[in-house]
C-alpha cells in the first residue's frame, strides 16, 4: 500500500492537470480580448470525481488484479468440438461465411452494403501491410503512398486512356509493386526506426506530388467522374453509354441504383477472398518461411546463405501490390479522389489493424479491420466523443491483450520423412 | 580446401586481424584456440564475408571467395553454426531444419534430413516443439543440425562448447568428431582448448590479431606456453 501510495499521488496528480487544462478552463472572446473562463460548479465536481477514480484505482491496483486473478475464468476449450471433428468441420464452415457473404448484401439496407465494402477495402489493405509489418517485420508507416499509387493509377489511366477497371486492376497492382520495389531498394539496409522514418517520408513525398502536380492530377482538386466496374461490359448505370449496354436492360429488370452497390460489394468480396487465398499459399512456400526466419533473427539468415535484401523486398514488393490492388478498386468506388484520402492518418489506421489484429494472423486482421471501421460508423452518435473512445478502446486494448485480438498462430510445415 | 593468405581485418580504423594465413585440409578437424578478444570470431565472420577482408586473399576449392556477398559464400558449400547459436525460437525444430536446406532440392534435404536426425535422436524427440523451448544443448545440437543440412562440405563452428554443462560439451564433440568420420571438413574455434585440442588434427593459436603458433593437436596441448596459457599450466 505504501508503495502504491506516490503513483497513485503521481497519477491523480496528472490527471488533475490535464482535466485542469482541458475542461477546466475555457477561453472565451470579448470583443478583442481574449477572457480565460473557469468551468461551473458541476464540472468541477466531475473533474475532482475522475481524480479521485484514478487514485483510487491506482492505490489498489494490487489487490484488484489479485481479485480478478481469482476468479475462475471460464473454461471453454470443452465447448469446442475435438481436434478432428474441428478439422472436418472447418471447410464446411469457411463455406458457409463465404455463402454468407455473397447472400448477405441482397437482404440489408444500401447502407449497410456500403458500409460492408469499405470494411473490405480496409481489410485487403490490413491484409497487404500484415505481409511487411507481420511477416517480415518491417515497420512501415507510408503504406498509403501505395494504396494511392493504385488508386491514382486506374484514375488516370481511365480518364486519359478510357482504360476499363478490369485492365486497370493487374497494372495498379503491377505499378505499385514497382513503386514497392524502387522505395525498398535504397531503404531495406535501414531497420527499426530508421526505415519508420524513410516510409512515412515517401508516404508524404507521394501525397504532395499527388497534390501539386496540377497538369497531370488536378492538385487539390481530385479527379472525379472515374468508371465504375462493369460486368462482361454491362454497365451499372441508368443509361448505356455509346456502344455499350446496361445491366437492367440486359436482363430486362427495372432500373436500381442498389445494384451498383451490390455489384461494387461483389467485387470487393472476391478481391479479398483473392488476396487471403494468395497470401495463404505464400505463407507456406519457402519465401514466406523466409521471411518468418528473417524477422527473428538476420544474421542467422545470412548463415544459412539467404539474402536478405532480397527477402526484405518481395515482402515489401508483395505488400505494396495489394495496396495496389486496393488502391484501385478505392477509386472505381469512389468515383472521385483527391490527395486528402491518403494522409498520414490512413497509414496509421491500417497500422491499427494490423497491431490491433495480432501480427502477422491473418483472422486476427480481418477481424480488427471490422471492427475499427464500423465501431466508428456506430458511434457516430457520440459526436465529438468519438475519437476519444476510440482511443481510450485502443489504450485498454494495450493493457490486457498487447498480443492482439487473435494472435499469430503458425501454420506447420510437413515435411514428408519417409 | 579453405586457404587463408594474409588476411587483414578492420573495424573502421582499428584492425583486428594482422595478415592471418591458415589452410584447413580436407577431412580433417582444424582447431584455433585463443583468449577472449584474439580475433577468433572476426576470422570466422571474415571467411563468411562479413566483415570483408582488407588485404590478403580467402580461397575456397580453389576459388577466391573475398569479393562474394556473405549469402553466396553461404551458398558455396561452406556453413556456419554461428556464435550464440541464433535458432529462430518461434519456429518448431522442423522448420528451424527446413531453412538450412532453403537451396537444396527437395530430395536431397529429405535424405539430409533423415541424417541429420539420425545423429541428433534429441532432435527428433522434439521435432515439432519450439526452438526457443529447448535446452541450451538441444539448441546447440539444432544449430549445427541447421548447418548440416546444406549438405556441407566445410563446417565452421563458432564457440559451439559456450554456455553448456560438460556432459553436453562431450556429446557435441562426440559427434564433431563423428562428421569427420564422415567427410566432413570442420573448422573449430573454441575457447575451451584443452578439448578441442584434444579433437583436433591440426591447430593454430591467436593471438591479438595474429597467428602465432601451429601444429598438431598433440604437440600444442603438449607445448608449454600453451599450456601455461590456455590450459591453466
Amino acid at each position: 500500500m505504501q508503495r502504491a501510495l506516490f503513483p497513485a499521488l503521481f497519477a491523480a496528480g496528472v490527471t488533475f492537470l490535464l482535466t485542469c487544462l482541458v475542461i477546466g478552463v475555457r477561453l472565451e472572446q470579448e470583443g478583442p480580448t481574449l477572457t480565460v473562463v473557469g468551468a461551473d460548479a458541476s464540472t468541477w465536481g466531475w473533474i475532482a470525481f475522475a481524480v479521485v477514480v484514478v487514485f483510487l484505482f491506482q492505490l489498489f491496483q494490487g489487490p484488484i488484479s489479485r481479485l480478478k486473478q481469482r476468479i475462475p475464468s471460464a473454461d471453454a476449450t470443452g465447448l469446442l468440438p475435438g481436434e478432428q471433428m474441428r478439422n472436418r468441420l472447418k471447410p464446411w464452415l469457411f463455406s458457409l461465411i463465404i455463402v454468407g457473404l455473397f447472400v448477405w448484401p441482397f437482404m440489408v439496407s444500401r447502407g449497410a452494403v456500403d458500409l460492408a465494402t469499405l470494411t473490405l477495402i480496409y481489410v485487403m489493405l490490413g491484409l497487404g501491410l500484415n505481409i511487411v509489418v507481420g511477416f517480415a517485420g518491417l515497420l512501415d508507416l507510408g503504406y498509403v503512398a501505395f494504396y494511392a499509387v493504385g488508386a491514382y493509377t486506374y484514375a488516370l489511366l481511365s480518364e486519359y486512356f478510357g482504360l476499363s477497371f478490369w485492365a486497370c486492376l493487374p497494372i495498379a497492382g503491377l505499378l505499385a509493386a514497382t513503386f514497392g520495389c524502387i522505395l525498398g531498394f535504397p531503404v531495406l539496409r535501414l531497420r527499426g526506426d530508421y526505415l519508420a522514418i524513410v516510409t512515412l517520408g515517401f508516404g508524404e513525398i507521394i501525397r504532395i506530388l499527388l497534390n501539386n502536380w496540377t497538369s497531370v492530377t488536378g492538385g487539390p482538386n481530385g479527379i472525379g467522374g472515374i468508371d465504375k466496374p462493369s460486368l462482361f461490359g454491362l454497365e451499372f448505370s441508368r443509361r448505356a453509354s455509346e456502344g455499350s449496354q446496361t445491366f437492367h436492360e440486359f436482363f430486362g429488370i427495372d432500373y436500381d441504383s442498389s445494384h451498383k452497390v451490390i455489384f461494387l460489394y461483389l467485387v470487393a468480396v472476391l478481391l479479398v477472398l483473392l488476396t487471403i487465398y494468395v497470401i495463404n499459399r505464400v505463407q507456406r512456400m519457402p519465401i514466406g518461411r523466409a521471411w518468418e526466419a528473417l524477422r527473428e533473427d538476420d544474421i542467422a539468415c545470412r548463415s544459412l546463405g539467404l539474402n536478405p535484401t532480397v527477402i526484405k523486398l518481395s515482402a515489401f514488393t508483395m505488400g505494396a501490390s495489394f495496396a495496389g490492388f486496393a488502391g484501385c478498386f478505392f477509386a472505381a468506388r469512389q468515383g472521385f479522389i483527391s490527395p486528402e484520402s491518403f494522409t498520414f492518418i490512413e497509414s496509421a489506421i491500417i497500422l491499427a489493424i494490423v497491431v490491433l489484429g495480432g501480427m502477422g494472423s491473418q483472422f486476427g486482421v480481418i477481424l480488427a479491420a471490422i471492427a475499427m471501421t464500423i465501431l466508428p460508423e456506430l458511434a457516430r452518435e457520440f459526436q465529438e466523443y468519438r475519437m476519444l473512445m476510440f482511443g481510450g478502446v485502443m489504450v485498454l486494448m494495450m493493457l490486457w491483450r498487447p498480443q492482439g485480438l487473435l494472435p499469430m498462430k503458425r501454420p506447420h510445415l510437413e515435411l514428408k520423412t519417409s | 580446401m579453405l586457404r587463408l593468405d594474409n588476411v587483414s581485418t578492420f573495424y573502421g580504423k582499428i584492425q583486428a586481424l594482422h595478415n592471418v594465413s591458415l589452410e584447413v585440409n580436407q577431412g580433417e578437424i582444424l582447431t584455433l584456440i585463443g583468449a577472449n578478444g584474439a580475433g577468433k570470431t572476426t576470422l570466422m565472420m571474415t571467411i563468411c564475408g562479413d566483415p570483408r577482408a582488407h588485404g590478403g586473399h580467402i580461397e575456397f576449392d580453389g576459388q577466391q571467395i573475398q569479393h562474394l556477398n556473405t549469402s553466396d559464400i553461404m551458398r558455396q558449400g561452406l556453413a556456419v553454426v554461428p556464435e550464440g547459436r541464433r535458432i529462430f525460437s518461434a519456429m518448431t525444430v522442423e522448420e528451424n531444419l527446413f531453412m538450412g536446406s532453403f537451396f537444396r532440392g527437395k530430395e536431397e534435404s529429405e535424405e539430409q534430413l533423415e541424417h541429420v536426425l539420425e545423429l541428433f535422436p534429441r532432435l527428433k524427440e522434439r521435432y515439432s516443439q519450439r526452438g526457443g523451448t529447448m535446452s541450451g544443448g538441444e539448441q546447440q545440437m539444432l544449430a549445427i543440425g541447421r548447418a548440416l543440412m546444406s549438405k556441407p562440405r566445410l563446417l565452421l563452428l563458432d564457440e559451439p562448447s559456450l554456455g553448456l554443462a560438460p556432459i553436453i560439451i562431450q556429446q557435441i564433440f562426440e559427434i564433431i568428431e563423428k562428421l569427420r568420420e564422415e567427410g566432413v571438413t570442420i573448422f573449430l574455434v573454441e575457447q575451451n582448448a584443452h578439448q578441442a585440442l584434444k579433437i583436433a588434427d591440426r591447430g593454430y593459436v591467436l593471438e591479438n590479431g595474429r597467428i602465432v603458433m601451429s601444429g598438431t593437436g598433440d604437440a600444442l596441448l603438449n607445448d608449454d606456453s600453451v599450456r601455461k596459457a590456455y590450459l591453466g599450466g
